[in-house]
This record gives C-alpha cells, structure tokens and sequence, in this order.
C-alpha cells in the first residue's frame, strides 16, 4: 500500500509579510526543503509561524519573496489549485459531513466518481487505523481519532506538501506521543515534504529532519535538531531549545574557533565563539547547559554555593549561587548512590568541554 | 447536613419564577383564546345555536379562501424576498472588518428603530404615483405614464420584505457567525471552489439560522395588518384586514372568530413544517 508519490521540494525565497494593520509578521525568510523532509517551524507564540504557513497554502498573499513548490513558483496560484495539504490545530473537520464523506471531499472536488471515491476513503481510514468509523460524524470521535481524520482527509488529495499547525497542541500527554510516532510513520510511508508548526522545542527535536527556528518574524536557524541544540547560532535559539545558564562575562582573548572569557563569577573558562567572532574586551553571554556543567574538585572553574537540590528521576538538579550573585542550575546524572549536596555547601563548577560552552556578543 | 442549600432541587426555583408570566399568559392569552374558541362555535350573531357553520361557511365559500390562500402566498413571497437579499448581506457582515461590520449592523437594525407606521408611509412615498420611483423613470424618459406600484402585490411584497428584513438577517448573521472559519479554508485547500464551499459547507452549515429567519419572517409578514392594509390599499385583501372588516365593521363575532381560529390553525401548520425542518437540520449547526 505504500504511496510512491515522491515529495516535491519546497523553497522559501525571501519571504517577508506585512499586514495590513502594519503588523511585520514575517521578515525575510529563507527556507530551502528538499522533497520527502519533514521541517519542524518552531518558535513562540506570535512569532509569525501560522502566518508563514497561510502563505505556503497560499491563503495569504505575501508582501515581498516567492514560494517555489518543485519547479513551479505557485504565488499567482490561489489555494484550491496549490495541492498542499493542510492539517488544522482544531482539525476543522465538517460536523455535518460523515468521516467517509470527510475525507472523501477533496476528491469530490476533483471530480472522481462515488464508487472510486469511497473506496479510497476506506482505504485512508484504513491507513490511519479507523477502518470501522466511516459512518460516524466527527463529533463522535474523540480528540485524536478526529486528528487522524484530519491527516486522511488532507492525504486523500495526494498533496505535493502537507501542513500541519500545532497539530497536537489540543492532546493530551500520551495522546500526543502516540500522534507523533503516527504521524512520522505516515510521513515515511507517503514520502511527502512535511511542515510541522509547533512551539514545543521537545515536539520539534523529535519529529523534524531539520528545525526552522523563528522569532520576531525572523528565521534565527535552520539546521538538524543536533545543530539547533548543541551548535545554537543565536543566543535566542540557545535560550528557546532546552535549557541553559546564561552567564556574563568578558573576552580575554578570541579566534575563530575559541575564545577565552573571564566569567564575572570569578573564573576563566574556554567557550565556542557561537555567533561569529568575538572582539577582545567585548561583554559576552555565556550560556552552558545544566547537564553541561560539572563539579570540580581542585581549584579550577568557579565557586558557588548549594541552594536547592531536586531529585527529578533519572537526574538531580542542584541550584548554585554563585560568586556575583546570579543563580545556575545543574543537572547530575543519578548514577548509583549520588551523594545528597547539603545546602549551604561550598563548590566549584567548570564547564565538561570547552565546545559545550556557547558565548555570544552581550545585548543590553 | 453541612450542604443544606446545595441539595435543594433546582427546578422548584425555576417554576417559581415562572408564576408570575404563566399566570400572564393565562389571563391574556389562554383566556382570550378560548373566548375566541366559544363565540367561533355558534351559528348566529346573537350567540344562540351551537354548531360549526361559521367553519363551514369560511371552507366553502371561495372568496374566504382566496383570501387565505393570498395571505399564505403573500407570506411566501416575502419570506422569499428576505432570504435571497438577507442571505448575502449576513455573508458579507462575517467578511468584512470591524468598522463595515458596525455600518452593517445598523443599516439592519434600522427598521426596527422606526414605526412601522412611519416606514409605510415611506414606501407610500415612494412607490406613489408621483412617488419617487415614478418620478425618477418620467424624468429619464423610460416611461410615459406611472407604473401603478402602490396597491400591488409587487408594492406590498416589497415593503413587506423592507419591514421584516431584520427578522431573517439576525439569524442568518448569528448562524453564520457560528460556522469555524476554518472550514472554509480547508475546503478550499481540498481543492473546492468557491460555489462548492458554498452549497457543500456553508449553506447546509447555516440551515438552522435560514430556518429559524423564515419563520420569524413568514409569521411577521402574513400577520402585518398595519403594512398590508397601507400598502395594499382597498384592492388587496388580507387575513388580518378580512377579520378586521367582520369584527368591526359587520359586528360578524362568531364569524371573525372562526376566521381566527383558521388563521391561527394555517400559521401553526406552516411554522411546524418549519421548526420540523429545523429538527431535522440541527445535526448540522453542532460540533
Ligand atoms: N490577520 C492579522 N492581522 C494583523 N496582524 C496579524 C494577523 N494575524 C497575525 N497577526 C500578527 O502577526 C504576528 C504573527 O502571528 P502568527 O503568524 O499568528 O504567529 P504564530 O502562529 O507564530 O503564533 C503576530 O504579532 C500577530 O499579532
Ligand atoms: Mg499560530
């Protein structure tokens, strides 16, 4: 049953959008998918995603760039005849329409006759394992047996791309899990070019071959999940994915490859120059992951003192004071006995590689 | 029981509170319309001898129920006029911004802020021999002498329609308004068109309010006595004028009664066909 229809690529060239109420919600994006990829579009809330989205289906027509799907620029094209697939956050579904009828609609539009249509809706629901709902109306089904409708219904027309906006936003925990492995299977059985709109970092890392991260409007990285989260180009994409200690300090001295920063809390550590190089004396923000940073015993890296110590499972996360004042976390891996830190006691933290420690150039 | 007053029955409340305009209903309704009921059963003005011969009289006689039918048909007619003028202007209210949306609003409600009495008289303006409308086609030179407007089928529909047109917008707008956006958009990501979005999606999506403004509309209009009368003139005659003519003019009571009463059984049958089809369709507005 596999379907053999190869994605088609999909470019985003230059794409920036104003509405009309002057609202800048989309500047300058850049985005070049290869067929077959799924994408994840992650940002905040607000950061112009749906609107992005609106303009690849072609339901926004955007101020300035083109959208390129396979060989076609499809701008002058309106939704109907673009072929992308989109599901909705609500699934928006037809309530009066039954689920055969659902994800029979598009192919009614196209004109194929009752007997094909029914018989490849069966066959839809059968791939997304609702064989025995056909005859219910949506508002019979619950939350993620309506969601799988929706990705039938958005299948049926074979669409060269497929859409998804917080697709699973409205699940709960293990629904959701449960929806995103099914998702991703779909995905490698049809080959198509996927677009996943979310602003769960876990959702995006998981899913996507590559991750687009947005803010203001303005594409911050595009690279796989391990480039976004352990090689963020900006301090914004390495404070949004995973957590991290931000930590000022100043360079000492810096190449391309390294620089020397003398942490206002009182030691000098070795930290990847992120966002392009660094000038010597320049104010810089260091972030390094909890899981990161390590207890030291001799008299390298910096002094703080315990705070809080959390035992969340598998790690233990301790909170340090350290010497200026500001707070950092750290996360232990809870190998055997770990021995309890009482509060109150004096440490050193250091960084477990220099590459592992990020500084980009202060912003005020 | 700490919890007293929470396992106190609701409803009790509910029907309490009701006394007041059930009692209300019963004096000014219930009562009278049984009074209507007694005086239709008798056969002679003076209310002596029972029977049903004004019923018959009415079921016979083709003058009656050519006025009936007329009203029914009148009731129709406009009905008609409102759903496929109101029907674009709720379409169009759900597609605009904010400022149109207000402007909307007001042009629909405007009728409501004004007397009927005032309204007709207006549309007696314009549809005048010398009204507006007459006036306007002389001096282009379309036409020689008037069209007769005024005391017409045509001229009551119209004013009628004019009248009633908010009764069928408001639902359509609030019915509309309930339809997800959404929905229109995956329709046409699906590959629809605009007309298929139309009568597949929205229109059914919207039935309830249709129904809901026909009923309003069609109850209004066949009962209008102020607009038909005015507009229609001496010419036209409707239910509400012919019952109006026996009570007060002929002193017919028995006779005006039974007209009622026949009235009142023919808007019943049409609404019920009405809120039937609105049973029907309400698996659609939910969900
Ligand atoms: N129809 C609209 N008119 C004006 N501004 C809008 C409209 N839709 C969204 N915006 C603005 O554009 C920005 C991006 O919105 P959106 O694309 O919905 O973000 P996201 O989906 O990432 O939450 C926001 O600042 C929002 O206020
Ligand atoms: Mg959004």
């Amino acid at each position: 049953m596999a379907e053999t229809q190869g994605g088609r690529s999909l470019v985003v060239d230059a794409v920036t959008h104003r509405y009309p109420s002057g609202a800048l919600a989309v500047e300058n994006i850049n985005l070049d998918i290869k067929g077959g990829e799924i994408i994840a579009l992650l940002g905040p809330s607000g950061c112009g995603k749906t609107t992005l989205l609106r303009i690849i289906a072609g339901f926004i027509a955007q101020t300035q760039g083109r959208i390129i799907i396979g060989d076609d620029i499809v701008d002058a094209l309106p939704p109907n005849k673009r072929a992308v697939g989109i599901v909705f956050q609500n699934y928006a579904l037809f309530p009066h329409l039954s689920i055969s009828e659902n994800v029979a609609y598009g192919l009614a539009a196209r004109g194929i006759d009752k007997a094909a249509r029914q018989r490849e809706a069966q066959r839809l629901l059968e791939l997304v394992q609702l064989p025995t709902m056909a005859e219910r109306l949506p508002r019979q089904l619950s939350g993620g047996q309506q969601q799988r409708v929706a990705l039938a219904r958005a299948l049926a027309i074979k669409p060269s791309i497929l859409l998804l906006d917080e697709p699973f936003a409205a699940l709960d925990k293990n629904l959701r899990l449960d929806m995103q492995i099914e998702v991703k299977r779909l995905q490698r059985v049809s080959g198509i070019t996927t677009l996943i709109v979310t602003h769960d970092q876990e959702e995006a890392l998981s899913m996507a071959d590559r991750v687009a991260v947005l803010s203001h409007g303005k594409l911050e990285q595009f690279g796989s999940p391990s480039d976004v989260y352990d090689r963020p180009q900006t301090l914004f994409v390495n404070t949004f994915v995973g957590s991290t200690n931000r930590m000022s300090g100043v360079v000492v001295s810096a190449d391309r490859t390294a620089a020397k920063v003398r942490l206002d809390a009182g030691a000098e550590i070795i930290a990847r120059p992120a966002g392009g190089t660094l000038s010597e004396g320049g104010r810089v923000t260091v972030c390094i992951r909890p899981e990161h940073l390590q207890f030291v015993g001799d008299e390298t890296g910096f002094a703080g003192v315990v705070g809080m110590s959390l035992p969340l499972g598998a790690t233990v996360v301790h909170e340090v004071t350290t010497a200026d004042g500001s707070g950092v976390k750290v996360s232990q891996a809870r190998i055997g006995e770990t021995r309890a830190l009482e509060n109150g006691a004096a440490v050193r933290l250091a960084p477990l590689a220099p590459s592992l420690a990020n500084a980009f150039p202060a912003t005020l | 029981m700490g919890a007293a007053p929470a396992s106190r029955d609701v409803t009790s409340y509910g029907m309490g509170l009701a006394a007041p305009l059930a009692l209300f209903f019963l004096l000014f309704f219930v009562a009278p319309l049984l009074q209507l009921l007694w005086l239709s059963l008798h056969n002679d003005t003076a209310g002596l001898h029972w029977g049903l011969g004004q019923y018959l009289h009415f079921l016979t006689d083709p003058f009656s129920l050519g006025v009936l039918g007329s009203t029914l048909l009148l009731g129709a007619e406009v009905t008609a006029v409102c759903l496929v003028l109101g029907f674009p202007i709720a379409w169009l209210y759900q597609r605009v911004g904010p400022k149109l949306q207000t402007i909307i609003i007001l042009i629909v409600l405007l009728p409501l802020l004004t007397s009927v009495v005032v309204r007709t008289f207006a549309w007696i303006v314009i549809l005048g021999r010398q009204g507006i409308i007459n006036a306007t086609l002389q001096s282009l030179g379309i036409i020689d002498t008037p069209l007769k407007l005024l005391y017409t089928q045509f001229g009551v529909v119209i004013a009628l329609a004019q009248v009633q047109m908010p009764l069928m917008t408001l639902p359509l707008i609030t019915a509309l308004g309930r339809i997800d956006p959404n929905l229109d958009d995956a329709s046409c990501s699906l590959g629809a068109g605009s007309w298929r979005t139309f009568f597949r999606i929205v229109l059914p999506l919207s039935l309830p309010g249709v129904i809901a403004g026909c009923t309003l509309t069609y109850a209004a209009a066949i009962t209008a006595f102020i607009t038909q009368s005015l507009i229609g003139g001496g010419q036209m005659l409707f239910m509400p004028m012919y019952l109006y003519q026996q009570a007060s003019t002929l002193q017919n009571w028995p006779f005006a009664s039974a007209i009622s009463i026949i009235f009142l059984l023919a808007v019943l049958a049409v609404v019920s066909v009405f809120t039937t089809l609105g049973r029907m369709s309400r698996g659609y507005g939910g969900a």
